[in-house]
């Protein structure tokens, strides 16, 4: 028996008086200032303060460039086979999965059409949130297929990437789409056909040494980390800090590996004035007849 | 060979210490996998082996006494004119390329070359190849095309440089222009990885119509160590890390990423170099007969071909 008895209920706790902010603000890389995600957003993710670029999404990428926003997804269904069964502290298939739940796509790309300022062209767009936007068996096929498309329709081709480069879980088999790529760019630009590379942060390694490098323009956004070696393997090869800028968009400019930067908010602007001098050649010289130069 | 330097030790008594080293190191690996193998469940017994398998392929592939892509050359070829330079900023000792003469043919062949002894090494950056070097290789395959020379390459590099020097004269772009440009040639070529096939700096001469790969040969995206210390955040971790990459010649082909396994000696290619090259030999001469009837644009098309089918790991995914 206890001496006391609760009589009443309890009396109902006051919730705690909190204004949600996690989530709503987000410190830039650029100039450390604290930004309102919202206005962020309707900045085309750049910093309000500095214009840092902040990485986007895909999705996002393809929202913010194309007419109306409109597109039309192709080969969105294919899947890695996981061909060497790879396991390291955790399968590659649960990091498959994981990144699927987190991207809502099935792998590190998105391909299909839209149109630049009424210009049908053919995208690729890479996702970087999908296992760093690595380059394996699905993207490489994903792309191929985009670039025969660009072939047999004489349309333009533009590929946005954001890579840390081949896709390690998949071996030899992700190197080898570098050449897979490389050879269908070959091709089409055989044929004549328009292919621009747009590059964003990060695109290195696997990605760089192919397709990235080999359009008719390689356009940067600024202040991207652009390169083949990462900085960190660079440096434990010449155990010395790297300088500032290194890497960087403005640094490859200097250096002659790129056309232009680009800032985001005149990207698609500057597509359509490109797209208007690159033309795809009326009618494809013959593939037996044409000579390599 | 030529540039073999006059205060370099006596071959012989340089492979008796380089095999010391090797059991050596074998050694230090049994014991380091034995504990393990004690110590896990007795089902997981085998593992341990079947890495350790692998793992002594990748060092017959680094075997410091396996034979150089210039010692490939001379016990290949005849009347071999050595070319440099990439006519744009200099001349890379970690490439080399030139005309020679393959059993009566006359021929574009060239390589990654590691080095032979320490000094040899360094001047050849271990054969990791700089932009000046693929496009000095570059610039011999279009010369090789302009005069229709079949063009034989041979892959043994950890990697393409990455340094800063590299990366300022456009390290990437180097290798991306070769993966294209060997594509578009028309003329036959043919890729054999001798050694160690390092990443992109391999694949960028390794565009070939056959893509052969010696039976103790590695080709991989990443060396063993970079994927542990990656992955496993351990560099120690690399014969676990050598096997999960399936980067021997046998796995390869099974995955068809490569065309064709040529034997080595028993006991790896430095056992035996002249068995080896002769069986090297008939494997390139087989390569460059069956492609004697074909056009500039056959070539082409079926170098082009064979690079599209690479990598049939997708599936359509079943409807959600």
């Amino acid at each position: 028996m206890t001496w006391f008895r609760r009589e009443n209920k309890p009396l109902p706790s006051v919730p705690e008086k909190r204004v949600r902010t996690e989530g709503l603000w987000v410190k830039c890389d650029g100039c450390r200032r604290i930004l309102w995600k919202k206005d962020l957003a309707e900045n085309q993710e750049l910093c309000t303060h500095c214009g840092f670029h902040f990485r986007i999404s895909a999705r996002r990428r393809l929202e913010l460039l194309l007419d109306d926003g409109r597109f039309t997804e192709r080969d969105a269904s294919l899947e890695s086979t996981d061909p060497l069964e790879f396991t390291d502290v955790k399968p590659y298939r649960d990091r498959l999965r994981k990144a699927r739940e987190a991207t809502g796509g099935r792998d590190a790309i998105i391909t299909g059409e839209g149109k630049l300022g009424g210009q049908p062209v053919i995208l690729c767009v890479m996702e970087y949130g999908f296992i760093g936007g690595s380059l394996g068996a699905v993207v490489g096929e994903k792309i191929t297929r985009a670039i025969e498309r660009a072939e047999t329709a004489r349309c333009p081709l533009i590929i946005i990437s954001a890579s840390g480069g081949a896709r390690m879980m998949e071996g030899a088999v992700s190197l080898m789409q570098m050449g897979k790529i490389a050879a269908q760019l070959m091709l089409l630009d055989q044929a004549g056909v328009p292919f621009i590379s747009v590059l964003t942060d990060p695109t290195t390694g696997g990605v760089t040494a192919s397709y990235a490098m080999l359009g008719d323009l390689n356009i940067a956004e600024p202040g991207a980390l652009i390169g083949f070696a990462g900085p960190r393997v660079i440096e434990q090869t010449i155990r010395q800090k790297l300088p500032e800028g290194f890497q960087r968009s403005e640094f490859l400019l200097e250096h002659g590996m790129l056309d232009a930067v680009v800032p985001r908010q005149e990207m698609r602007e500057y597509l359509i004035r490109a797209l208007a001098f690159l033309r795809a050649q009326p009618a494809a010289p013959p593939r037996a007849a044409t000579q390599s130069a | 060979m030529s540039d073999s330097l006059p205060n370099s030790p006596d071959p012989e008594s340089l492979q008796a210490a380089a095999e010391e080293a090797l059991s050596q190191e074998l050694a230090v690996l049994r014991g380091a996998s034995a504990p393990a193998a004690a110590s896990s469940a007795a089902g997981a017994e085998d593992e341990p082996r079947v890495e350790s398998e692998v793992w002594r392929r990748v060092l017959l592939a680094r075997h410091p006494q396996r034979p150089t892509a210039l010692d490939w050359i001379g016990l290949l070829c005849g009347d071999f004119a050595e070319l440099h330079g990439d006519r744009r900023f200099g001349d890379d000792p970690a490439m080399v390329a030139g005309m020679a003469e393959f059993r009566g043919r006359q021929v574009l062949i060239l390589g990654q070359q590691r080095g032979r002894d320490v000094k040899d090494k360094i001047r050849r950056n271990f054969g990791m190849a700089k932009p000046e070097g693929y496009r000095k290789a570059m610039r011999l395959m279009r010369l090789a095309e302009k005069f229709h020379r079949p063009i034989l390459s041979l892959i043994d590099t950890q990697g393409a440089y990455p340094g800063v020097d590299a990366e300022e004269r456009g390290q990437a772009e180097a290798i991306a222009w070769n993966l294209r440009e060997m594509a578009r040639l028309r003329v036959p070529v043919v890729a054999t990885v001798v050694g160690e096939g390092g990443s992109g700096g391999a694949l960028g001469i390794g565009m070939g119509n056959r893509v052969l790969m010696l039976e103790n040969a590695m080709y991989s995206v990443i060396s063993p160590e970079g994927c542990a210390s990656i992955m496993w955040r351990d560099a120690e971790k690399k014969e676990i890390a050598a096997a999960a990459l399936k980067l021997t010649a046998a796995e390869l082909l099974a995955l068809d990423l490569v065309d064709e396994v040529v034997p080595e000696p028993p006991g790896g290619a430095h056992t035996d170099p002249k068995a080896a090259a002769q069986m090297l030999g008939d494997a390139l001469e087989r390569a460059l007969v069956g492609m004697e009837n074909l056009s500039g644009a056959d070539l082409q098309a079926q170098r082009c071909a064979r690079f599209r089918g690479l990598g049939h790991f997708y599936q359509e995914a079943p409807a959600r």
